[in-house]
């Protein structure tokens, strides 16, 4: 490995920032991810920052079943993060639909539109479950340098 | 200078929720606000119609993950009304520690936010980190942090053991004391005060005019608070007084969040002396006899509204769902007027908007541009076409 590609890893793995989307949730899963960056779990310890701007972000944190009308707009700011990016799924809304699957205004899961690298099921997630599942993508990042 | 306008979300770093503000800007000025709703709207009330009355219990608890136990207590409220249950009182008790719990979380929650639409962060982590107090006594009480699951019709699904009740104690005590010191802040320091006084103004009259609920219509120096006015649970029992502040400002709004957590503390302190013994619920038959019944409910935003019309089977015909954000979004644009646009966030942020609540139905016609609203029997003609349209047969 060049030294120029570790040093883009090493960055991509200590500082990945994270922007928030919310796909129509019920704020369940909203309230504990920004639960997961308050002191008790302090996500921040791991290098993730919450950003306003998806041209800053490399992780997607995507709560809520996909509304109808929210589905046009999640892929276009899907599109504007640059590569490569992560989306995880928080609450089974977001990986199935969950209670409101088969709902008139809901698409369904957020894998109808776009991939997803890390599903967290629970209604809602725990900040725990999702420390957890951003470990999972750290490792997994280092592992796919290698 | 021409007038400039400039869209507000619906993905929005201030916003945690998808909602969509038009502003029409002269400058730095507000001149025009227009508020766009629907990006969040799910479905739930058709919803509803499909499912019996326990699982809709279920369902209308996902309405809105932070005032989760509001929305049940309100739907269960108006079936038991309906069912002519009478419930026990330890359950009336526990509903109602849970609800005030509720609020403090709710209520802290917003104090987080509403500093954190400031850019002040330090408050944010502070309140953030002792609302988890608040949650482990939830988690203590019901076994969940955000969705309850503790209501059900014809009482409570869990008892509170002498430990629980220890323990709660021991976190409420803790949590005044931290609450005293927000009051302080709130109040004192030169940066809320200097971000918040005088900050999306909402006289008293126009606040009544435009059915302005809650603790924003309680900052207008509007006294209305349903669990006084109309009591439910055991909230007549209590010792305990409506906040009301006479700012009209954001400043108000957060004055009288952060005193009712202190009522709220009281509340519990009170039932926590003497819980009632006896069975924790009542047998309720699956099949709800005809009729209809409204309740009201005093939900952490404001008033909350459900409307259920039963029809003899083990479905209800009509849940109807009015959240109090939807009543206080009326008054949003005023509040924004004559702003500026460094102000509009936290404008916004002050009536606590929960877009998971309000939106329940508006067509918005894409290619013609066209706003156009339904009536119950309209939307339920169209409906029914549309899916049948699409091969799903009715019953």
């Amino acid at each position: 490995m060049k030294l120029k590609d570790k040093i883009i890893l090493w960055s991509r793995v200590k500082s990945p920032w994270i922007i928030h989307f919310n796909t129509g949730a019920c704020n369940g899963c909203d309230i504990e991810i920004v639960d997961a960056l308050t002191p008790r779990y302090d996500v921040e310890r791991f290098g993730m920052l919450l950003k306003g701007t998806p041209r800053h972000a490399d992780v997607m944190v995507v709560s809520g079943p996909l509304t109808r009308q929210q589905a046009k707009r999640f892929k276009r700011i899907y599109d504007q993060i640059p590569n490569p990016k992560f989306v995880l799924a928080v609450g089974t809304c977001a990986c199935s639909g969950g209670v409101f699957d088969g709902c008139y205004g809901v698409v369904g899961g957020i894998d109808k539109v776009i991939p997803v690298s890390a599903y967290i099921p629970g209604c809602p997630a725990r900040p725990e479950a999702l420390l957890d599942a951003v470990v999972k993508l750290i490792t997994q990042l280092e592992k796919s340098a290698k | 200078m021409s007038k400039m306008q400039i869209p507000l979300g619906p993905q929005h770093p201030a916003l945690k929720e998808p909602e969509n503000f038009m502003l029409v800007l002269d400058g730095e000025q507000i001149v025009d606000a227009t508020v766009n709703l629907g990006y969040n709207h799910r479905g739930i009330e058709k919803a509803a119609e499909n499912r019996n009355y326990i699982q809709d219990i279920y369902l209308i608890e996902r309405v809105c993950g932070i005032c989760s136990h509001s929305h049940v207590s309100c739907y269960i409220g108006a079936v038991e009304e309906i069912a002519k249950v009478e419930v026990p009182a330890i359950a009336k008790a526990l509903r109602t520690i849970v609800a005030e719990l509720e609020r403090i979380h709710s209520h802290l929650l917003w104090l987080g936010v509403a500093a954190f639409e400031l850019g002040y962060d330090t408050l944010f982590m502070y309140t953030w980190r002792d609302r988890e107090q608040v949650l482990d006594c939830l988690e203590l009480l019901s076994g969940n942090r955000v969705h309850y699951g503790m209501n059900t019709i014809g009482g409570v699904r869990r008892d509170i053991t002498k430990e629980q009740v220890d323990e709660i104690s021991k976190k409420i005590k803790y949590l005044k004391e931290r609450t005293s010191y927000y009051v302080n802040v709130v109040t004192e320091e030169p940066t809320f005060l200097a971000r918040t006084q005088n900050v999306g103004k909402l006289p008293k009259d126009v606040a009544l005019e435009l059915n302005a609920v809650g603790p924003t219509a309680r900052a207008s120096g509007v006294d209305i608070d349903v669990r006084r006015d109309e009591p439910y649970f055991i909230y007549d029992q209590l010792d305990w007084k409506v906040i009301t502040y006479h700012t009209c400002d954001v400043f108000g709004r957060a004055v009288v969040r952060v005193l009712e957590t202190i009522e709220s503390y009281k509340m519990i302190e009170q039932i926590l002396k003497a819980i009632p013994e006896g069975p924790i619920s009542v047998k309720v038959p699956w099949k709800i006899p005809a009729g209809e019944a409204v309740f009201r409910y005093e939900a952490p935003r404001g008033e909350d509204i459900h409307y259920v019309k039963s029809n003899g089977t083990e479905y209800p015909e009509r849940v109807k769902v009015r959240a109090p954000t939807l009543s206080n979004f009326q008054s949003l644009p005023y509040c924004l007027k004559q702003g500026y646009l460094a102000d509009a966030v936290i404008t916004i942020a002050a009536i606590d908007p929960c877009m998971s609540c309000t939106d329940r139905a508006v067509v918005y016609d894409i290619n013609k541009g066209e706003r156009k609203t339904f009536d119950q029997e309209e939307l339920r003609k169209y409906s029914i076409e549309f899916y049948k349209k699409k091969g799903i047969s009715f019953k």
